[in-house]
């Protein structure tokens, strides 16, 4: 009975909203609108990940009621694909047809470099909660004073991982990671901090975006080092853990934050046990904020939100603080950015504010695979329990930023492999 | 007869007239689109020099696209080239580049006919595509490159609207060039290699340097295409020249009207329009975008600009009706069916 009582009652509220609504309208209260563009891939092989995206902004505009300080939220989610140039066509659309007044999102890293320019040449604001490359927030951050990033860079969390692998008393590492721009920035952050504290990684291994076949790559993986750092992305990172245990190897895994997500968890197996990896999100963080927001978004969205989830969760919840100081106001793009740069926030993740550069800094959890209950949920499952924080990390980590900067960005080739065999 | 064939480029004209007139009263975003059906529908037109007139179906189209582009792009980025006056030379110089490829790859093409055409020029373009991917150094690989801005000389092309009319410029030369040249005897020898091959070489015809050039001239217009397209989108990504492009602009030409030229620009105007102002409304744009391609493949094998001749035959008697019929199916029928009776 209480069950009907329940689904009668969703309607009728709604339908009350509505009337509240459109009485409210009417009546010539109309309240200032603020306009978000966001851009999430919807379509294609990352359809699942755009869904995480969108679901946890959604999430939070729905828990205030798409009311941000007196400001209505106008949520207006394009497609785009996973791929730049249609990221650029619907960005460009966003800001010229529908007149947003900041944009939010992307996915690829690529995409990431493809979306700063659109901001500068139209003076917009744009929110990177997903993309990660490292250049948006650090060479190339003055070409784009209109870009705020929220999420991470992609050396962020590998550099925390150099330094905890080298705590674990590994000495020889071999890295294979995806042959593209992210790839390169995650393995290289993690070999430069790494060798930096006496560390060796004796053969990088680089197969192209998207192998399903990892064959020809696993007899090149030397059997007596102490460790493997891999960095997969998509359906890369289900099938090289179970390859690699199929194929008789026994080094412990380690990898970049996307080679044990969430998002992947449920569809991996036991081989996956025991693979740690750094991210500055785990769904086991173990906060009673962090709890509620998985039991909240399982309960909606049924599954375990990703940093996917987290990151966009927390861009709109940092946007609503912005309107709060503002007094729900838009002030500009300029203003806006300043203010939403002031700001230290606590967030599901833990506590984050913004570097000079705009770019987040933040706890990097270290995390590691493990089959347990968790949250009271009845059925034994693979959670990314934290073993390490490494509280504020910035996007330098521990090195000077004038002389980070003057090495060039991590590439195939830099840092080069010195101590390859 | 020859009058009737000038008149869908004499309307199409016309259309672009009254474009270049309303474009200053067109919304933002509706310019961006029109800008973008123009650019395409350049690089269809000269797809369809080798689809509709030669009877070569190209499945690598955008490789010269890509050359154009990242040309344009590397020249503005490394070089600071092209971000003024010398934008023409650019210009020349994105169509002589990708003229060259063409000369190049079309040495190997032309040893192909058919189906097997068909997958030397998808491999070709595959390669250009591996190369803008793999090349980190020169190309930026997966990340693309992103363009400074666009040129400024007296008149600032960063202004959408004045961007719009070199595109609309260009567009009108390629459509008056390519008609010129398809109604001239070289276009009619090329029809008559399309109709039979066999048969042109028995009267003395050199085919293969004629299928050559038409290739080559085919894969300038492409590089201008691409010129324009850095510049439009201001970002240049491999994702630009994947295998979709150029199936895009191979459809583009079936939906418009193969061997008409302007069927091109007209089926590129509604690809553009569909992909990117439906996509922006409904979820599913993809299935009335497969629903319009398959009708059209159903019913309008002549593609949108048959559609007059099919209205004509409607009203015609039914004795002249079989006539107009076997008129109309003579001038789309492709070259392998032909090529059997031919001997």
């Amino acid at each position: 009975m209480t069950q009907r009582g329940t689904t009668a009652s969703g309607p009728l509220c709604l339908a009350m909203l509505v009337l509240v609504w459109s009485l409210w309208a009417t009546l010539g209260f109309a309240a200032e609108e603020l306009r978000i563009g966001f851009l999430a891939p919807l379509t294609g092989q990352f359809a699942q990940v755009g869904e995480d995206m969108t679901n946890g902004f959604k999430m939070y505009l729905e828990e205030v009621g798409s009311d941000f300080a007196g400001a209505r939220v106008k949520f207006i989610v394009e497609d785009e694909q996973a791929k730049p140039p249609v990221g650029v066509n619907k960005a460009e659309k966003l800001v010229l047809q529908d007149k947003v007044h900041l944009f939010v999102g992307g996915l690829l890293a690529s995409t990431g470099y493809a979306l700063a320019p659109v901001s500068s040449r139209h003076k917009v604001l744009y929110i990177a909660s997903i993309p990660a490359s490292d250049d948006l927030t650090q060479r190339d951050k003055e070409k784009y004073p209109y870009l705020i990033r929220t999420g991470w860079s992609s050396s962020q969390p590998s550099h925390p991982m150099g330094q905890w692998a080298c705590e674990q008393g590994y000495k020889r590492i071999v890295a294979i990671g995806a042959d593209y721009a992210f790839g390169y920035e995650v393995i290289g952050g993690f070999q430069k901090a790494f060798e930096d504290c006496g560390g060796r990684i004796v053969r990088k291994l680089w197969p192209p975006i998207g192998t399903k076949d990892f064959g020809p790559y696993l007899p090149q993986i030397k059997t007596d080092v102490d460790a493997v750092f891999t960095l997969m992305v998509g359906p890369m990172t289900l099938q090289f853990p179970k390859q690699y245990k199929a194929a008789g190897l026994t080094m412990p895994l380690i990898g970049g934050g996307t080679s044990a997500d969430e998002f992947a968890l449920p569809f991996m197996g036991d081989e996956a046990i025991g693979y740690v990896t750094p991210l500055q999100y785990s769904a086991a963080l173990d906060t009673p904020k962090n709890a509620a927001f998985v039991k909240k978004y399982r309960e909606q969205f049924g599954k375990v939100p990703s940093y996917y989830s987290e990151s966009n969760y927390t861009t709109a919840q940092w946007i609503h603080e912005t309107m709060k100081k503002t007094g729900g106001k838009w002030p500009g793009a300029e203003e806006f950015s300043k203010v939403f740069a002031s700001i230290t926030l606590d967030t599901i993740r833990g506590p984050v504010r913004l570097d000079e550069q705009l770019n987040p800094v933040q706890n990097i959890y270290i995390r590691k695979v493990e089959k347990k209950q968790l949250f009271g949920y009845p059925n034994d499952e693979l959670w990314n329990t934290v073993i390490k924080t490494y509280e504020h990390v910035g996007q330098y980590w521990t090195y000077n930023k004038a002389e980070f900067l003057k090495q060039p960005v991590y590439s195939r080739d830099f840092p080069p492999c010195k101590h390859c065999e | 007869m020859a009058a009737r064939s000038h008149r869908p480029i004499l309307v199409a004209l016309g259309v672009l007239v009254v474009l270049a007139i309303l474009a200053p009263y067109s919304g933002p975003f509706l310019l961006r689109l029109l800008m973008k059906a123009l650019v395409f529908g350049i690089l269809a037109m000269s797809l369809d020099l080798l689809l509709g007139y030669t009877g070569l179906p190209s499945l690598g189209q955008a490789a010269y696209l890509g050359m154009g582009a990242y040309l344009t792009a590397i020249l503005a980025t490394r070089y600071q080239i092209g971000l003024g006056g010398d934008f023409w030379l650019v210009l020349v110089l994105g169509i002589v580049c990708a003229a060259l490829t063409a000369a190049l790859f079309g040495l190997f093409a032309m040893r192909a006919t058919g189906v097997y055409f068909l997958m030397i020029t998808l491999a070709l373009g595959m390669c250009v595509w591996g190369l803008a991917y793999r090349w980190n150094a020169l190309t930026g690989g997966d990340n693309g490159i992103n363009l400074p801005g666009r040129p400024r000389f007296g008149l600032d092309l960063g202004h959408d609207l004045a961007f719009f009319y070199v595109i609309w410029g260009c567009f009108v030369a390629s459509l008056g060039a390519l008609a010129v040249l398809v109604h001239a005897p070289f276009g009619r020898s090329l029809l008559g290699i399309r109709e039979s091959e066999l048969r042109m070489r028995i009267l003395g015809y050199h085919t293969w340097l004629h299928k050559y050039l038409a290739f080559v001239i085919a894969g300038g217009f492409g590089g201008l295409a691409g010129v324009l397209w850095a510049h439009l989108h201001g970002l240049v990504s491999p994702e630009d020249i994947v295998l979709t492009t150029s199936v895009d602009a191979l459809l583009m030409v079936v939906l418009g009207g193969p061997g008409t030229l302007v069927g091109g620009g007209l089926g590129a105007a509604v690809v553009v329009f569909l992909r990117e102002y439906l996509s922006t409304k409904v979820m599913w744009w993809q299935y009335v975008l497969g629903g319009v391609y398959i009708l059209t493949i159903l019913y309008l094998p002549g593609g949108l600009m048959g559609i007059p001749a099919r209205l004509r035959q409607r009203r015609l008697q039914p004795g002249q009706r079989q006539e107009a019929l076997a008129v109309a199916s003579a001038s789309i029928e492709t070259q392998p069916e032909r090529m059997g009776e031919a001997p």
